[in-house]
């Protein structure tokens, strides 16, 4: 094989791995925005899946003589999944039944869940006396593969398609379900309704609050898987706060730059993962490294620019995106 | 053929706290006809509709459907008895297609087969001939096919009662034409429709019986073979009541205003205003009737200059000063030569006042780029509303307190007093006494007429027919978007008028 | 048939108005629920709440010094809820504030970086201040043409362009402005770029209290104040009074990110004595919400952002005096916003049970007018 060959596999290898956690942030941030809930809270959101995700695989592993790879995973995901449910239910429950403004509370969010999250890492490794990692034994169901090495071997195409993290076949099963969710079944059609217009979802006996709720909470849970699989596939198990900080930001732009739908996110991450990337593995003469790092942003902007000004009615946000909703405000 | 009852409504009665907007009513519809729900705007049609779908639950009386007695709390009580409404704001999802706005808010069991909806609602459209592909997406389509949309949406749910209100308001007549030969189809398949409406010519042409209110009060229900336009028309609008509203006559009427086939199209191209024409003259109230929705606000608009004039001119000349033509001017220019406009929308707020503000703010909105340097003057808009305050008896507790809290007839008070005030050369209103009670009705059509005395050109644009013709000196009678005639104030009959509103009048009527 | 069976237990109803001492109760209340909620938290850590908080005042307010430290970290705060609170008035979502003092910074450092031997110290710090607003008003005033010209949402474009500056600031770190090769840092200002210290804090503190006071004129007296207010409660309004509704956007915005601006100068040679990338360190985020539970006042801005830098600085000494992790601050903060955020709404809205008192009916007939 080349060498450039084996540079680019490389790359796309790497930019699926920091793709990933953006991956499962965006498809829960779509979630939620579908339902017309901006949460900008989805940076507090990553931060506390990624420190009680650890923490529940962490406690497990002490807990148990002989752990199991396949339940730990399962618990990583849960644990992680709970707190976000329960950090947009706290979002739900001001903006819904509250009726506070969506932006400050998500900001209020993204205050708490940074806090949340950097406290528990750190109350953790206070109780724990330094800091605390999962054993090697266990990492590798986190970090490898799931298929067979056979598979993984094939030339030019297996570690791209075979090499990476489960949690990465994952996120595109997700994101095809969502995708069917969306299009094919009544209740998606339901939930778009009520993002698209309230009012009209109301008049036709569709519950715009319990449509809300559901999307928001389980929304939130899926973004904080996005920051449990960071600080397992990336930061080697270890929290750490420094690396997952952004990763919510770009997942909040990435669901833009995807336009709202489930599929793009799946190459909308990998891209991003490589922008995220590009700057350690690819250095071009004249174009500065740290630049590259900008790339998701801008290129975010200016798709966000090139849809109002195209005024296509596909490609707009949901209608009453950061609307909060009252009926007898008609 | 032996006509069968779909629909019974017996003494129904709905109060909204002192109003009583519908009192005691009867209704019948039978299966297999057309029947016209007819009134002026505010005479209780819709809302006695809304309680057969659901929008509303009456306070006394009872409904039946097909001879039993049902009880309506919702919209899908409703059409679990068979009965759909298309209102007059259609409830549509924009990005969604038709077929997906149709079944919207459908629990059936399984999942959602769009092919199915798609071939289903195909079905549906051959077979009353609707012109409407269930792939499309609403954004795509014109008004009348979102209508369209919503009969289907009836239509899909098992209905086979439809109440359509004012299903014609925003359509062609080529549209029009079109809905009626559907609507007439569905009759024969044996469906009961009611249509609302006041509009004379399509009852006539369309429904099999009318049935009349006024003032919230059943008025009777008659076969249209058997009435005439004439007849209808005096059961809408019923006698002529007298008012005591002053009259005075200004000695030196000049014209003020002159408007020449002003034409005007709305954002999605229907025409709005059609050739109009006429002069308003310094020194005398003009009325301006029509039903709602034939032109008075894009007219009054057009000539505030916040509408766009297709084509003609609107001469303006003003007393001792050169005439200008107001076409092409900004809203602030106009303003500044001496136009002003109180216009009361629906909800009252909305244009021309800024609810958070108090009275002071508001007095404001016509000042505030006055006098040099970076500050406002807040002394001047402040003595402003203390003396609208006073002269008006608006209730307040003070010229600070937000006028989205005051009750609708203060806010009124202080929009048209805040017009008065800058001393204007055209005064219009529209709506001025939308809701009001008699007595600060009265304190408005004095302050009106005050106006007139100075050589104020006035352009009263109101519903009341009786009200029309003891205020105002000449009427102009706007009919979809057209002029359908000028009247004498003093000398014209409310018959006339109202046959001049419903077109039937004009030529026709001589 | 009796319709009350489908009356909902609980019904809302907007309130007409509530005196504003019962709206000051509640919210005083909210602050109180947020702190004993705080508390209950560091009960769980076993230590004792009472103790802690005692600590976290004392510690931000006890001595002179810590005093300071509070200071410092209330002044971009106030500075930059000041510079948001004419957007937020005109419900134009600027949630790019941290961009916006990134980018003051980014000018301000320029000069402060290069400028420095060629004018004398006060000269020196005038063109900082001046051109840190203007790089602001300039970076904010991008959403803004676009908002105005084809209607982009500003929020979203806002929140990006945060992330652009921040990343020019790295590239700078590392590249052009890197002080010894391969440290990552642009290097200390000379003192001739730092401001002055008044009673032990740069004056920067001076600049945000004058900024106050101008906010509050600005909004409360003068016509861009008026237009911006009537924008914000009606655009159709403000169109029928002649406002270019565009313009009013695009002037505002630049003003917001010109007041950010400043708040980065101020940041940069006043506190942090240097450009680095967490310049804004989050206090952009952090002054939207003081801007919004302030109900935009300038004043109330004061005692908000007074109160989340006592928290702050509180619990960097409660870290160290009773190994509570620091980031308790951020938990607090959080649970105060919500707190506050929450309860405008029992300001706001009207609880009505079933079989309680039933609201009276619309008292001017509204309702039966609207529906006739």
């Amino acid at each position: 094989m080349p060498d450039f060959v084996q540079l680019f596999i490389a790359l796309v290898v790497a930019a699926i791995t920091y793709g990933t956690p953006l991956l499962f942030g965006t498809l829960g941030e779509i979630l939620t925005e579908k339902s017309g809930n901006l949460n900008l809270g989805v940076e507090g959101i990553m931060f506390m899946g990624g420190a009680l995700g650890l923490g529940g695989v962490f406690y497990y592993e002490k807990a148990v003589s002989v752990p199991n790879g396949i339940l730990a995973v399962l618990i990583g995901m849960v644990c992680a999944f709970i707190a976000g449910a329960i950090a947009s239910l706290i979002f739900s429950f001001i903006t819904i039944t509250l009726r506070a403004n969506q932006n400050v509370t998500g900001l209020a969010l993204a205050i708490f869940g940074t806090g949340i999250g950097q406290f528990a890492g750190e109350y953790m490794r206070i109780q724990e006396g330094g800091y605390i990692s999962i054993s090697n034994e266990l990492k590798v169901f986190f970090i490898n593969s799931p298929f067979p090495q056979a598979l993984q071997d094939l030339p030019y195409v297996g570690n791209i398609l075979f090499g990476n993290s489960i949690f990465f076949y994952l996120g595109i099963l997700l994101a095809v379900a969502m995708f069917l969710y969306f299009g094919r079944s009544r209740s998606g059609l339901h939930l778009r309704a009520v993002g698209e217009s309230p009012a009209t979802a109301d008049a036709a006996g569709i519950s715009v609050t319990r449509y809300k709720y559901l999307a928001t909470v389980i929304g939130g849970g899926i973004s904080a898987i996005g920051g449990m699989v960071y600080i397992t596939t990336i930061a080697g198990c270890v929290w750490n706060h420094e690396g997952l900080s952004g990763v919510g930001w770009l997942a909040v732009a990435l669901v833009i730059f995807c336009l709202w739908r489930p599929l793009n996110a799946i190459w909308g991450s990998v891209l991003f993962g490589a922008l995220m990337i590009l700057y350690l593995r690819l250095a071009l003469p004249f174009i500065p490294t740290q630049l590259y790092k900008i790339l998701p942003y801008v290129v975010t902007v200016i798709v966000l620019i090139f849809s109002s000004m195209r005024n296509n009615k596909e490609k707009q946000p949901p209608a009453s995106l950061g609307l909060s909703y009252f009926r007898e405000d008609r | 053929m032996e006509t069968v009852c779909a629909i019974e409504m017996r003494n129904i009665t709905k109060r909204f706290g002192s109003v009583t907007a519908n009192d005691h009513i009867n209704f019948r519809l039978n299966r297999g006809e057309i029947l016209a729900l007819l009134g002026e705007n505010g005479s209780g049609k819709t809302t006695l509709m809304n309680m057969l779908s659901g929008i509303y639950f009456p306070d006394e009386g009872e409904i039946f459907v097909n001879g039993k007695p049902v009880s309506i709390r919702s919209p899908k009580d409703a059409y679990d008895n068979g009965i759909g409404m298309i209102h007059q704001h259609y409830k549509l999802v924009d990005v969604f297609t038709a077929a997906e706005n149709i079944v919207l808010g459908l629990h059936e069991s399984g999942r959602l087969d769009i092919k199915a909806v798609n071939e289903k609602v195909r079905a549906i459209c051959e077979k009353y001939g609707f012109d409407i592909d269930p792939t499309q997406k609403i954004y795509d389509m014109s008004v009348s096919q979102k209508q369209t949309v919503e009969i289907v949406k009836v239509l899909y749910r098992g209905a086979d009662i439809l109440i359509l209100d004012e299903p014609t308001a925003v359509l062609t007549p080529q549209e029009t034409e079109k809905l009626f030969s559907i609507l007439r189809s569905m009759k024969a398949d044996g469906k009961a429709i009611v249509i609302i409406t006041h509009k004379l010519h399509e009852v006539m042409e369309l429904s099999d019986r009318v049935a009349v209110l006024r003032k919230g009060a059943s008025i009777g229900t008659v076969a249209t073979c058997e009435t005439s336009p004439q007849a209808l028309t005096d059961m809408m609008v019923g006698h002529a009541v007298t008012l005591n509203i002053q009259r005075p006559q200004y000695e030196h009427p000049e014209k003020r205003l002159e408007l020449q086939g002003i034409t005007c199209f709305d954002a999605e191209g229907v025409k709005k205003l059609d050739d109009v024409s006429f002069t308003a003259m310094g020194g005398e109230i003009l009325g301006i009737a029509g039903i709602a929705g034939s032109g008075q606000k894009e007219l009054l608009e057009a000539i505030a200059g916040l509408y766009p004039v297709a084509s003609g001119s609107i001469r303006y000349s003003p007393a001792g000063r050169e005439p200008s033509d107001l076409v092409g001017k900004t809203p602030m220019q106009i303003k500044k030569a001496g136009v002003a406009m109180a216009f009361v929308p629906e909800d009252r707020l909305g244009m021309g006042l800024v609810g958070s503000m108090g009275m002071t703010g508001n007095m404001m909105l016509r000042s505030w780029r006055k006098g040099k340097g970076a500050f406002v003057n807040s002394r001047d808009p402040n003595e402003l509303a203390r003396q609208v305050w006073k002269e008006l008896d608006v209730v307040t507790p003070s010229t600070e307190f937000p006028v989205r809290r005051m009750s609708g007839g203060n806010v009124q008070k202080v929009l048209v007093g805040r017009e008065i005030a800058s001393a204007p050369s055209v005064l219009m209103t529209a709506y001025a006494v939308r809701g009001l009670d008699i007595n600060t009705s009265y304190t408005i059509y004095n302050l009106l007429t005050e106006q007139k005395m100075k050589g104020v050109a006035v352009i009263f644009v109101g519903e009341d027919l009786d009200v029309l013709l003891e205020l105002c000196d000449r009427i102009l009678v706007l009919c979809g978007g057209k002029v359908s005639g000028v009247v004498d104030g003093r000398t014209a009959s409310k018959e006339e008028i109202g046959l001049l509103m419903t077109r039937v009048g004009g030529k026709e009527a001589e | 048939m009796n319709p009350e069976t489908k009356t909902p237990l609980v019904r809302l109803a907007k309130r007409e108005a509530m005196e504003p001492w019962k709206a000051w109760c509640i919210r005083i209340g909210s602050i109180l629920l947020a702190l004993v909620l705080g508390g209950l938290l560091i009960a769980a850590l076993g230590k004792n709440p009472l103790a802690a908080y005692g600590t976290i005042l004392d510690g931000s307010l006890g001595r002179a010094s810590a005093l300071r430290q509070t200071a410092k970290i209330a002044i971009p705060l106030l500075g930059t809820a000041l510079a948001i609170a004419p957007c937020f008035k005109m419900r134009f979502w600027n949630i790019g504030a941290e961009g916006q003092i990134t980018a003051g910074a980014i000018a301000a450092s320029y000069f402060a970086l290069f400028w420095v031997d060629k004018v004398p110290s006060a000269l020196l710090l005038v063109i900082m201040g001046l051109s840190g607003a203007l790089a602001g008003g300039l970076w904010a005033l991008i959403p803004a043409f676009f908002k105005a010209r084809w209607n982009t949402n500003e929020t979203l474009f806002t929140l990006m362009m945060n992330y652009i500056i921040i990343g020019v600031v790295r590239w700078l770190q590392g590249g052009p402005w890197e002080g010894r090769p391969g440290s990552q840092i642009i290097p200390q200002f000379d003192s001739a770029a730092c401001l002055p210290k008044v009673f032990g804090v740069h004056c920067g503190w001076i600049i945000v209290l004058i900024l106050v006071v101008f906010i509050y004129i600005y909004m409360r007296y003068t016509k861009h104040g008026y237009e911006i207010a009537v924008i914000g409660d009606s655009v159709n309004t403000a169109r029928y009074a002649g406002m270019n509704v565009g313009r009013v956007i695009m002037r505002t915005m630049f003003l917001s990110g010109a007041i950010s601006g400043l708040v980065g100068f101020i940041v940069a040679s006043g506190a942090d004595n240097t450009l680095h990338d967490g310049v804004a360190a989050g206090v952009g985020f952090t002054a939207i919400t003081v801007a919004w539970l302030a109900q935009l006042n300038p004043f109330a801005m004061i005692a908000i952002s007074g109160m989340l830098a006592i928290l702050s600085k509180g619990a960097d000494t409660l870290h160290t005096r009773m190994d509570v992790p620091a980031s308790i601050s951020d938990i607090i903060t959080g649970m105060l916003l919500f707190c506050m955020l929450g309860c405008e709404f029992f300001i706001n809205y009207r609880l009505i049970f079933r079989g309680g008192k039933s609201s009276p009916e619309a008292p001017d007939g509204k309702e039966a007018v609207k529906h006739a």
